[in-house]
């Protein structure tokens, strides 16, 4: 069975393939190719959503891409519910759910229509005089309500179970746009050979051959030669055709962003397929044929369901074989709404009147239209639109004034001319230029090596357009390497051809009146909000965008922005290209999140790193933590124990026993050749000539301006060749700052420079038993304190295999850290443990190493330390050599704030109360009793509970902190002021002893 | 995304295997510590920011490794040239007579 408004025998979709589908509940049975919009009209829907700010009622203006009104929510199960679909461009399928947006309680009676009538209150820029006060109103009380009643759809609650697909492209030519101009151009540049792509937003190729009844091309229908040539081009190999395929935004190098909707027309489009595929397309020339979009007239009441754009209900009638109505009124200032009547009256559909602005207009269309018997009426306007859920009629008068006539009506086409789609163009950083002759913008100066054809470029007639675009397909072919085409030039037989137009409000919405004749139907701008908007001092359009909102929602002013920017023009008394034309920004039409971030989500989002021993902590308990890409063992808790108590046990054994811990994450870089030792002189601030064969020194680096960068152990393992380790944040920055100087400040020195991070597992055997537990193990090294003492490097073998053995200590204690090839590391921990169970040694992880080393006041590198502080500040000054002529940072060290007194200092801090730890980041003063806001001295760089020391401790950096010892100082917190002690920064072991015993 | 070509790799690469790394024709003193505090805020802190041609350091970072100097126009970001580290400062930009 027929619904109500299709009409048979018009368009093209085969009626026996229906699909049932509902909206707000209720069934409807449309036809397979049909938009949700055309499926909704063919029923006799109209309104299907409220306004954005005055909810008001709204219909379908248009029949594509640049819908403002038609927004609603697509769901298909609970975890896809798509919001501001715009209906004009959702395909339907078997069984689709729709719901209308912005409405309570419900689309026909909306409580928020309040707004409409109370609209006086809600001018432009009404929340920024209005919202201004009490202060604390805006985030409880004005924002929530603001948020609830203004606002679009419903977002989805759950995460999104579709996935996203990605592709790179190459071509040599890109075609943005499927309609005649942008197929000629793709037939001209595939002869040649090249690389072709022709990606079109609809579902279907042909643009505005779509409706354009009167075209024909090489002897057939426009849109059957569409058809046919898209079939021609599919079947070249060196041509790939995207419909559903959006070109949302045009960057740098010809690099073009497309977006292809894979299965949100289908009914169960089954987890192989994506939703959407992300093209990044490198083309060596693009070809631009994005068309023009129709522009709406500015009167009052032009927001009513069933008023709409002519080429609008052009297309429902002659594609989807839909009349938008049965008694439909014409309201337009050029010829191409004319075609539209002139359809429908064919159609059977009675056509009330045409009211042309224009005085005498002649024409083709004009004579086909009155031979038709269709009452023209030129020199006047349509001053409003009757009726409420649904237009009802139009008032005409004529434009200077005098009687009024309503006419009934049950819909009313307008068309006040078409604007050039200048969108990619504009992105391109084409310059537009003003045409005062046809009042549009068009592509000017290019930035770009793009061309525009067609109607996007102000080409008029489809013979002119096609003629334009063959010739910029060959050209662009020809350019980036094609050679000469053999194909045949489209004829175009006859076309369709229409300029002009008008600009700005209508009669009856003028200066001086209060009428609602919308610009901006997503955004519910009015021509009064734009006068108001220069009369309050906005004088540059970007202003008056920002007031207004005009042209700001997701349909980005497609059909707005130019009536908007006339009627600023003509209040600020100034010609059109004077104000300027805002700026076009990607995405053309909204691009989801998810075919941006494609596949790089959940475990996919960024690479996680492992050391070789992972799997063993995960499964003796480990709890992980990430520290960059790394997951670190953080502790190992054994049963009953919560995070304190796993450290505390942790951190005494070390001390008592011994304690195992990975630490393969700290960077490591060989620097091998000659001019080794020189070119560490220069990146460290440490001596290193001298430094022996086999023994460490703990090394700070610097950046040219003085501050600490990173430090680290390093060893020498031959006169030519130092182990160099680094921080784990910090491996791939200091990797990078050595092949810097390497590479172009000190390109003289002889020396490569290898990360060896990944190579090598590092195990930290720490603690009284550490020589006892490694030395059963090792083959070929002597670990007697006499021939290995503190700071000094190995090789030999552990377990049979290589490694590198140094004594070195993180915790104070007698310590060694074992390197051995990355994929032994598993193994070789596996036989430490054994060794250490036997002198009750203990896992431990990365807080235990944190409160260990805090004990001993050693420092953290982007902890203890924040890009501001000098090696004399980290109380290392005796790591600077002093004799040294030269290294990165020498000068800046000397630099006169850094050597001022009263510079932070690090220094240790004990609580009062012994049993409250610090929190990391707490402010310090010296006088609590200061008026708010208080001086700040310092701030506690690191603090933990120490159960060796049996009390808190914490790392501070203090303004004077050195000269401050013993002094009393205060943490102001939440809970009360905490009292502190300025302590030396070592708790444990102060003359370093256990080191070697 | 900008294309950009490695004069050691000798061909074109997309922007995300490159990392900016500053200005470019400011060498280190050879005698940096005996430098003057203005001298040294000069080389360390002052910098052209030009609005048009800028000569600039790139390293290749996720590919040869290799820092290199570019000519590019802040303005429109296209890269006007680029050759290797170490080379002078090119005395004519390609295409600067038109």
């Amino acid at each position: 069975m027929n619904a109500a408004f299709r009409i048979s025998g018009a368009g093209r979709l085969s009626q026996a393939k229906t699909a049932s589908f509902s909206f707000d509940d209720k069934p409807y049975i449309g036809i397979e190719g049909d938009t949700l919009a055309s499926a909704l009209l063919a029923n006799g829907v109209h309104l299907v959503g409220r306004s954005f700010k005055y909810h008001r009622p709204r219909g379908f203006l248009s029949a594509g891409a640049e819908e403002p009104n038609a927004l609603v929510q697509i769901v298909r199960d609970d975890a896809r519910k798509t919001p501001n679909v715009r209906a004009t461009v959702q395909e339907l399928y078997d069984g689709l759910t729709a719901n209308s947006q912005n409405r309570w309680p419900s689309l026909a009676f909306d409580v928020g229509a309040l707004n409409d009538i109370a609209s006086p209150l809600f001018s432009a820029g009404f929340y920024y005089k209005t919202f201004m006060w009490p202060k604390w109103a805006w985030k409880d009380l004005y924002e929530p309500k603001i948020r609830a009643a203004a606002g679009l759809g419903v977002s989805p609650d759950k995460p999104d179970p579709d996935h996203y697909a990605a592709r790179y492209a190459h071509c040599e030519v890109l075609v943005l746009g499927g309609g005649a101009a942008g197929i000629a151009a793709a037939l001209a540049a595939a002869e040649t050979g090249v690389r072709v792509i022709l990606a079109d937003e609809q579902a279907e190729f042909g643009g505005s051959l779509r409706f354009e009844s009167g075209a024909r091309i090489d002897g057939q229908g426009g849109y059957a030669w569409a058809q046919a040539a898209i079939a021609k081009l599919k079947a070249m190999d060196n041509v790939r055709v995207l419909s559903r395929t959006t070109a949302f935004g045009y960057y740098a190098q010809n690099f073009v962003g497309l977006v292809e909707r894979v299965s949100d027309h289908l009914k169960s489009p089954g987890r192989e397929l994506a939703r959407e595929r992300l093209w990044q397309v490198r083309a060596k020339r693009v070809v631009i044929a994005t068309g023009a979009i129709e522009r709406h007239m500015v009167f009052a009441n032009n927001d009513r369901p069933g008023v709409m754009l002519a080429s609008a209900a052009r297309t429902y009638l002659n594609h989807y074989g839909v009349a938008v109505g049965r008694n439909i009124g014409v309201y337009t200032a050029n010829d191409s709404a004319y075609a539209a009547a002139i359809d429908l009256k064919k159609a059977g559909i009675n056509i009330a009147a045409i009211v042309d602005l224009r005085d005498n207009p002649a024409g083709p269309v004009i004579d086909e239209a009155r031979a038709l018997g269709i009452e023209i009426n030129f020199g006047r306007a349509v001053v409003s639109a009757g009726g409420k859920l649904r237009v009802s009629s139009m008032t005409v008068q004529p434009k200077n004034g005098g009687g009024e006539r309503t006419i009934p009506v049950d819909a009313i086409l307008m068309s006040a001319g078409w604007t050039p789609s200048v969108h990619l163009f504009s992105q391109s950083r084409g310059k537009v230029a003003f045409n005062d002759a046809t009042k549009r913008f068009v592509p000017g100066t290019y930035a770009q090596d793009c061309v525009s054809v067609g109607t996007c470029c102000g080409t008029d007639g489809l013979a002119a357009s096609v003629d334009e675009a063959y010739a910029a397909g060959a050209k662009a072919a020809k350019e980036a390497g094609g050679k000469a085409g053999k194909g045949a030039k489209p004829k175009v037989d006859a076309g369709e051809s229409w300029s002009r137009g008008m600009l700005g409000a209508a009669p009856g919405a003028g200066p001086g009146t209060t009428v609602k004749a919308f610009v901006d139907f997503q955004n519910d701008v009015t021509a009064k909000d734009i006068r108001q908007a220069v009369h309050e001092g906005m004088h540059s359009i970007e202003h008056v965008k920002r007031f207004t909102t005009n042209g700001m929602a997701t349909d980005q002013g497609k059909t707005s922005n130019m009536h908007g920017l006339a009627i600023a023009a003509e209040t600020l008394g100034k010609p059109i290209p004077q104000v300027g034309l805002t700026t076009f920004r990607a995405p053309y039409t909204p691009v989801t999140f998810g075919s941006i971030v494609g596949h790089a989500r959940g475990a996919l989002f960024d690479p996680t790193r492992r050391t070789a021993t992972h799997g063993w902590a995960a499964s003796h308990g480990a709890v992980f933590e990430d520290v960059g890409h790394w997951k670190r063992a953080w502790y190992f808790p054994k049963a009953g124990e919560d995070m304190h108590a796993a450290v505390d046990r942790e951190c005494v054994t070390v001390r008592k026993a011994a304690g195992l811990f990975d630490a393969s994450t700290l960077g490591k870089i060989e620097v091998v050749g000659p001019d080794a030792a020189k070119f560490m002189e220069l990146l460290y601030t440490n001596p290193w000539e001298k430094l022996e064969t086999g023994r460490c020194r703990y090394g700070i680096m610097l950046r040219e301006d003085g501050f600490i960068y990173d430090d680290g152990v390093v060893g020498r393992l031959a006169p030519d060749r130092f182990h160099v380790t680094t921080t784990t944040g910090g491996a791939p920055r200091v990797m990078n700052h050595m092949e810097d100087y390497l590479q172009t400040e000190f390109p003289h020195l002889n020396v490569w420079l290898t990360s060896i991070t990944e190579q090598w597992a590092v195990i930290a055997v720490q603690g009284p038993k550490s020589r006892d537990i490694i030395a059963p193990l090792v083959d070929g090294i002597d670990m007697s304190d006499e021939a290995m003492p503190h700071m000094s490097v190995r090789e030999g073998k552990i377990c049979g295999v290589p490694t590198r053995l140094f004594r070195m200590s993180f915790t104070g204690e007698r310590g060694f850290e074992v390197n051995v090839p990355a994929d032994y590391g598993e193994a070789v921990w596996e036989a430490l443990w054994a060794e250490g169970q036997k002198h009750g040694a203990t896992a431990y992880g990365t807080e235990t190493m944190h409160v260990l080393r805090a004990e001993k006041g050693y420092i953290i590198v982007g902890q203890d330390t924040d890009g501001t502080v000098t090696p004399n500040d980290a109380g290392l000054d005796w790591a600077v050599g002093k004799k040294k002529t030269d290294f990165v940072g020498i000068r800046g060290l000397t630099r006169p704030d850094l050597v001022a007194k009263g510079r932070k200092q690090l220094v240790g801090l004990k609580t009062k109360d012994p049993k409250v730890v610090l929190e990391e980041g707490a402010q310090i003063v010296a006088d609590p009793k200061q008026a708010i806001p208080m001086k700040m001295i310092g701030h506690v760089t690191s603090s933990y509970w120490s159960e060796n020391c049996g009390r808190s401790i914490a790392l501070a950096l203090v303004a004077g902190g050195r000269d401050r010892m013993g002094q009393t100082l205060y943490v102001p917190m939440p809970n009360g002021t905490i009292e502190v002690e300025v302590t030396g920064m070592v708790f444990v072991d102060e003359k370093g002893e256990r080191l070697n015993g | 995304m900008l294309l950009i070509r490695c004069p050691y790799c000798e061909e074109e690469r997309p922007e995300l295997e490159f990392r900016n790394a500053g200005e470019a024709h400011i060498a280190r003193p050879t005698n940096i510590a005996a430098e003057s505090d203005d001298d040294f805020e000069k080389f360390f802190f002052i910098r052209a920011n030009p609005k048009g041609v800028i000569y600039e350091r790139w390293r290749h970072i996720h590919g040869c490794a290799r820092f290199f100097n570019a000519v590019r126009d802040t303005v429109t970001d296209r890269f006007v040239m680029t050759y290797k580290a170490g080379e002078p400062k090119p005395a004519k930009l390609p295409g600067a007579s038109k």
